[in-house]
């Protein structure tokens, strides 16, 4: 199997603090792949990192084989990789719809174009409208993304990555902060997408009973250092993970952060 | 549109010279002003030394004249060729400058503008310095009504061509830009590309402003490159609307008409001398009360109307522009 995605010795310190430490794993083309870790594990930094907007101060990481660790996220998001963030980031003042429209226009290569009315593309409205619709947002396209309920936000996030239709998506706790009956259903989007089959997906989660069925594999962060790596099975089974994650060290943590 | 036809016939009917020049103004100040807008109200840039291109313009086509038989084929030469100079200096000056953060940016701006001021000011050979110089201008607009007609519809020209630019899948990016900058990038935009056309853009169209400006008044000094042109503009735009095109032209209206009238009344008291300071007032309230200026809060007023009767019209905020 080809590693689409590979890291190796991965680090990034902020002052003296080390946030992500010698972080070195691959992901297989097509796998679906778990991050989980308590707050603070340095799981959005890990994602900041492979994303491009935070540069690693050690370690190389590797697209495709090619090395991608001084490249833009500029590069990186033409390259194919797409993501999504923890803390909502959209384009707060313009419609759902524009909000994604954008992606797709991106997507479809159209950026220097500026002689053509935008509406003149009605591609683009239409797959925006279809990738909302997959993201469960139907009927709030002429709404600011400002005055989204925060659920909504989070789902507007996922079309957004959607309509960039990138060959690795990283998803940043996509269902953190959803009221508990929309949880399901956008689990359901990102089941489809792996049932879909031509996606590598990694998922950044720290609920472990949510992500159980759906990965093929787990990584188990702490402290900025990979503590485990296997299947859901062994990663239940892992004494290190059920005393530093499941057990007592996790409720410390928490509690603390 | 009413308000456009009017415009052209408006001189026909009522003939008055001192109105003619206001109004000529005026369509120029609002063909600058909507320049500044590009780059504040579309692309979120803040400069301070729009200024720079104004004065390009205008001196590129006051020496000009001054120095060549006064034809309209020259004129259109100068006017082209300040345009030519301004692209190449914002294109050069958005390089160097559009990477920095936006703060640094403007106070950048604001040196290189005070540089083209100082360098005018020293170069008296063909500059004359603050005293300027005087210069004749083609036959053809020795009529003052040809030369209001010809600004009216460069504004006009200006008006529809920016409109369609930034309607354009590239002018979405700009907002986009403008909005949230990081995710722009996120989504695989270039910002830095995107900022430099829209300042490519804006340096040129000032450009034509100020070539205007010094043709309206056949005279010109380093008064062109002042900080008080880039303050008109801002002035303006805020007070018209940014983010809008049709606002900077209100603004435009609005501030030199103030400007006449209280310049008029000058002689009742001395402090409509300081006009200024007035406007300075009337920005700081504008900025506090009505921060999307005149043409953002009507619409916010009509969206909010409309609103009660069906729920999702929000978008006309953003959609219209
Ligand atoms: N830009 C930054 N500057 C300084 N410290 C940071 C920065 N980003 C994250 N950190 C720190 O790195 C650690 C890991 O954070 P994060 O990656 O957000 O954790 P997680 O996503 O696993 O909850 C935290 O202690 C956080 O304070
Ligand atoms: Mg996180």
């Amino acid at each position: 199997m080809v590693a689409i995605l590979e890291t190796k010795n991965l680090g990034i310190t902020f002052g003296t603090h080390q946030a992500v430490q010698d972080v070195s794993f691959s992901v297989e083309k097509n796998e679906f792949k778990s991050i989980i870790g308590p707050n603070g594990a340095g799981k959005t930094t890990l994602f900041n990192l492979l994303s491009g907007q935070l540069k690693p101060t050690k370690g190389e990481i590797y697209l495709k084989g090619q090395q991608i660790t001084g490249s833009s996220v500029v590069e990186r998001t033409r390259l194919g990789i797409g993501r999504s963030f923890q803390i909502t980031n959209v384009f707060p003042n313009l419609t759902v719809l524009e909000n994604v429209r954008l992606a797709v226009q991106s997507q479809a290569k159209l950026r220097y174009q500026a002689f053509t009315h935008y509406r003149s593309y009605q591609k683009f409205e239409e797959k925006a409208l279809h990738w909302l619709h997959v993201a469960l947002l139907d009927h709030k396209e002429n709404t600011l993304a400002i005055n989204l309920a925060h659920g909504e936000k989070r789902k507007l996030e996922m079309a957004m990555l959607l309509a960039l239709e990138p060959e690795l998506l990283l998803l940043d706790e996509p269902t953190a902060g959803m009221s508990l009956e929309d949880v399901p259903a956008i689990l359901q989007v990102i089941k489809k997408i792996k049932e879909e089959g031509d996606k590598t997906i990694l998922l950044i989660e720290h609920k472990m009973d949510m992500i159980m069925d759906l990965s093929d594999r787990i990584m188990v962060l702490f402290n900025g250092k990979l503590l485990a790596e296997g299947t859901p099975r062994e990663i239940m089974d892992n004494e290190l993970v059920q005393s530093a994650y499941l057990g007592g060290l996790y409720d410390e943590f928490t509690s603390q952060s | 549109m009413i308000i456009g036809i009017a415009l052209f016939v408006f001189p026909f009917i009522y003939e008055d010279r001192s109105m003619l020049i206001l109004f000529t103004q005026i369509f120029i100040f609002a063909i600058f002003a909507m320049s500044y807008d590009i780059l504040l109200g579309f692309t979120g840039i803040v400069s301070f030394g729009h200024a720079m291109f104004f004065g390009i313009g205008a001196y590129c086509v006051s020496v000009m004249l001054k120095h060549h038989e006064p034809t309209m084929l020259l004129v259109t030469g100068a006017i082209s060729l300040g345009v030519l100079f301004s692209l190449i200096i914002s294109f050069v000056v958005g390089l160097m400058t559009l990477r920095l953060k936006s703060h640094y940016y403007a106070m950048l701006t604001l040196a290189l503008a005070g540089l083209f001021l100082v360098a005018a000011e020293k170069w008296r050979t063909l500059t004359y310095g603050n005293d300027g110089f005087t210069f004749q201008v083609p036959e053809f607009f020795h009529d003052r009504l040809h030369f209001y007609l010809v600004c009216l519809v460069l504004m006009v020209i200006v008006y529809f061509g920016l409109k369609r630019f930034i309607q354009s899948p590239l002018g979405r990016i700009l907002l986009a830009i403008k909005d949230n900058e990081q995710r722009a990038e996120s989504l695989g935009y270039q910002v830095l590309h995107y900022k430099i056309i829209a300042s490519i853009v804006a340096g040129g169209i000032a450009s034509l402003s100020g070539s205007l400006y010094a043709l309206s008044l056949r005279f010109v000094n380093t008064s062109v490159f002042t900080m008080d042109i880039t303050l008109d503009a801002l002035l303006m735009t805020i007070i018209g609307g940014v983010g809008t095109l049709i606002g900077p032209v209100l603004g435009a209206a609005i501030i030199e008409l103030a400007h006449h009238w209280l310049t008029g009344l000058a002689k009742v008291h001395w402090i409509f001398e300081r006009w200024l300071i007035l406007f300075g007032i009337v920005y700081i309230l504008a900025v506090m009360f009505f921060p999307n200026g005149i043409v953002g809060s009507v619409r916010k007023l009509v969206s909010k109307k409309e609103k009660k009767e069906d729920v999702s019209t929000s978008e006309n905020i953003v959609k219209e522009g």
